[in-house]
């Protein structure tokens, strides 16, 4: 019976390390989704940053090398889908699926043709990868009976970028709900033509809102490949970027309702390893495969049945073309 | 304006086939980029691509084998693009298209071939077009997006594949996660041998039958989509929903049949690599093909004899692709999938961004034509 705190600590600790990356991931679609831009391309982006984060580590040694490397990366995807969706007025979705798939090819060729382990790097040791951060008073708090776990197993003990995505939810609430840029953004979401006629660039807002989502996307890949992983491994994205747009769309666009279905997202999958080979009652022990591809039933279910109809952005998907 | 020279007029003629052949150089220019940064000559590589997929009869018949899994992809996602849907699904719904023609080639030991051939074509059908109609009526009726939704389906039915596989329908006392062989009634014939049968030597290759029902399918789609009611409805809805409400279409119903056709045609991939060449049924058997399907119809410009002809290019880079990385090791087969994207974000995503300047170059094309 005394373990089973320290179990749901373990669970939600987990959850945790699990949610952070998705967390990273939707923020950053949030920006280029609220400016009008769709943002499906998140996956590539987020794998682009885990290749260029993990490969500059790899080189140099240095962990915050290769989150700068990551974030350049997932900025120049960024700029590219600008280009194609801003400039020239191409389709977002068919744009975001282009990235995706030539950033799935090009980590394999570069990866492969740079370091030569079958499209892996090489396995990170030492300053090469964020190593988990003990806060201060961990220990002391250890006695305190249900605060001290609490405090020990899940608030502490994580690396340094989930930590930065716990801080990217208020800043980002903040920003798009009480600064100007923010309430800019939102109005280029839903109404391109009045922000044009009050006199401000609708292209240079949402390549802004493009750059800022790609640096928290860079800051998401970054997360998988030097920071919970030691390596970066070929297509290890794995559709957590899909995961991430689901959880916003779930999320309504809102940072705190995004942050908590990530939080369900990530609670499904440690959900899943833990019930792997576990028998349920009623149903006898779940093939394994089956069990994988809860957190996929989840996203459709929840998207099919409770959202109902997600209220987007007005403007999204459609390329503003100025009147002539 | 400028007054239109004879000379400027031809080219304006030439226009839209024109646009379509700059991008693919300007995405293979991309490509070639990516090739120098590996440390190989681009050059080099172009020639033995094109060598490797049209260099002799067995790889051409290899270049067509690839095209006909495309053309099946390719003619999915046009059909739902003109009703206004990016289905991303069509890999998942090959898989489980693979496992319903795996299951009648299983149970169907004594049956005649052609009536095996007929009840394949009708069971792959089926079950993609089973596979897409959930997120189709998600869709339509929930409003969850089409996009995500095949996309998750996609990793619903590699778990689905995967578990039974390795579970459930693997040969007994065997490692790798696979049927039993077939019966031999059950194989779609090879086309080699049915030229053999006439006299005529093309070379041994993996080209069956289903070749044929890729070319039955664009022609079927093509009449549907300009020539029926049906069709008119589903393109209506892709341009202008609105407009299609006021005509008295229903968006869902369409919606959903432009999906479940999809979803069938996408299907029909399991026909070429289930029943004519593997004759088992293997794990991602469909190997991608969903996705060239996308870059596939964005080339053809969602018309079957562009998606025929985008097909054979894409054919030609997965052919002549596997010949490249036995020469090239460093370029393995993962650059086709590079070009791949290349070509969907040029041809796709940018295809407005060289209409200008070449309108510039030859003069804009009447609006009529543009459409």
């Amino acid at each position: 019976m005394s373990e089973a705190p320290l179990i749901a600590a373990l669970l939600a600790a987990a959850t945790v390390r699990g949610a952070a990356p998705l967390v990273l991931a939707a923020l950053g679609g949030l920006f280029a989704e609220r400016s009008g831009i769709v943002d499906i391309g998140l996956e590539g982006k987020m794998l682009a940053s885990a290749f260029a984060a993990a490969a500059t580590a790899a080189v140099t040694g240095s962990a915050w090398a290769g989150v700068a490397a990551g974030v350049a990366a997932a900025v120049a995807l960024a700029l590219a889908h600008g280009f194609a969706c801003i400039t020239h007025h191409g389709n977002q979705v068919v744009s975001g699926m282009a990235l995706n798939i030539t950033v799935s090819g090009l980590t394999a060729v570069l990866g492969n043709a740079w370091f030569q382990q079958g499209g892996q790097t090489p396995l990170l040791g030492g300053g090469g990868r964020f190593a988990p951060i003990q806060l201060p008073g961990a220990s002391a708090l250890a006695a305190v009976p249900g605060l001290g776990l609490l405090y020990r197993e899940v608030v502490s003990g994580h690396n340094v970028l989930v930590y930065a995505a716990a801080a990217a939810v208020p800043v980002v609430a903040w920003l798009v709900a009480r600064t100007r840029f923010g309430l800019r953004l939102r109005a280029v979401g839903e109404s391109p033509g009045a922000v044009d006629t009050a006199g401000i660039s609708v292209a240079g807002l949402r390549y802004r809102a493009l750059v800022a989502g790609g640096v928290l996307c860079g800051l998401s890949g970054a997360y998988l490949s030097i920071a919970h992983n030691a390596a970066f491994i070929r297509d290890m994205s794995a559709g957590k970027g899909y995961l991430a747009l689901a959880a916003l769309i779930f999320g309504q666009w809102r940072p705190l309702p995004t942050l908590g279905a990530c939080l369900l997202f990530a609670f499904a999958d440690v959900a899943q390893t833990r019930l792997q080979g576990t028998p349920l009652p009623g149903v006898g022990v779940v093939p394994v495969q089956l069990v994988q591809a809860l957190p996929y039933v989840l996203t459709v279910a929840l998207l099919g049945g409770f959202v109902g109809r997600a209220v987007a952005p007005r403007a999204i998907g459609v390329p503003y073309v100025k009147e002539r | 304006m400028s007054p239109a020279w004879p000379t400027r007029a031809r080219w304006r003629q030439l226009a839209p086939a024109l646009l379509p052949a700059l991008n693919l150089t300007l995405a293979l220019a991309l490509s070639a980029v990516v090739i120098l940064v590996v440390g190989e000559h681009p050059l080099r590589a172009l020639r033995l691509l094109a060598t490797g997929a049209f260099g002799s009869a067995e790889a051409l018949g290899y270049t067509l084998y690839y095209a006909t899994n495309f053309v099946f992809t390719g003619l999915a996602v046009a059909v739902a693009f003109h009703a206004g849907l990016f289905n991303i699904g069509a890999e998942g719904q090959a898989s489980i298209a693979g496992l319903g023609v795996a299951l009648l080639c299983l149970g169907a030991g004594g049956w005649p071939t052609p009536l095996v051939v007929v009840a394949a074509i009708l069971v792959a059908g089926a079950f993609g077009a089973g596979w897409a109609f959930v997120p189709a009526w998600l869709q339509a009726r929930r409003g969850s997006h089409v996009v995500i939704t095949t996309i998750m389906f996609n990793f619903i039915a590699s778990a689905v594949m995967t578990h039974l596989l390795v579970n459930v329908l693997i040969k007994p006392g065997q490692q790798s996660p696979e049927t039993r062989e077939f019966d031999a009634n059950t194989w779609l014939p090879q086309l080699h041998e049915v030229a053999r049968g006439l006299g005529v030597d093309i070379g041994r290759s993996p080209l069956n039958l289903s070749a044929l029902v890729a070319l039955a399918a664009g022609a079927l789609v093509w009449c549907y989509l300009w020539h029926t009611r049906w069709g008119y409805e589903l393109r209506v809805l892709g341009h202008n929903e609105a407009a299609a409400v006021y005509g008295g279409i229903a968006p869902a119903r369409v919606v959903i049949v432009a999906m479940s056709i999809s979803g069938a045609l996408a299907g029909l991939v399991s026909l070429n690599e289930v029943m004519g060449v593997q004759h088992r049924l293997l794990m991602n058997f469909a190997g991608g093909a969903g996705y060239v399907g996308i870059a596939v119809a964005l080339m053809g410009r969602n018309h079957p004899a562009g998606i025929g002809l985008a097909a054979i290019l894409f054919g030609a880079l997965y052919q002549g692709g596997t010949e490249l990385s036995f020469d090239m090791p460093a370029l393995t087969r993962d650059m086709v999938v590079v070009i791949q994207g290349l070509i969907i974000l040029v041809c796709g995503a940018l295809e407005h961004a060289l209409r200008r300047p070449l309108e510039a170059l030859v003069g804009r094309a009447p609006a009529a034509e543009r459409a």
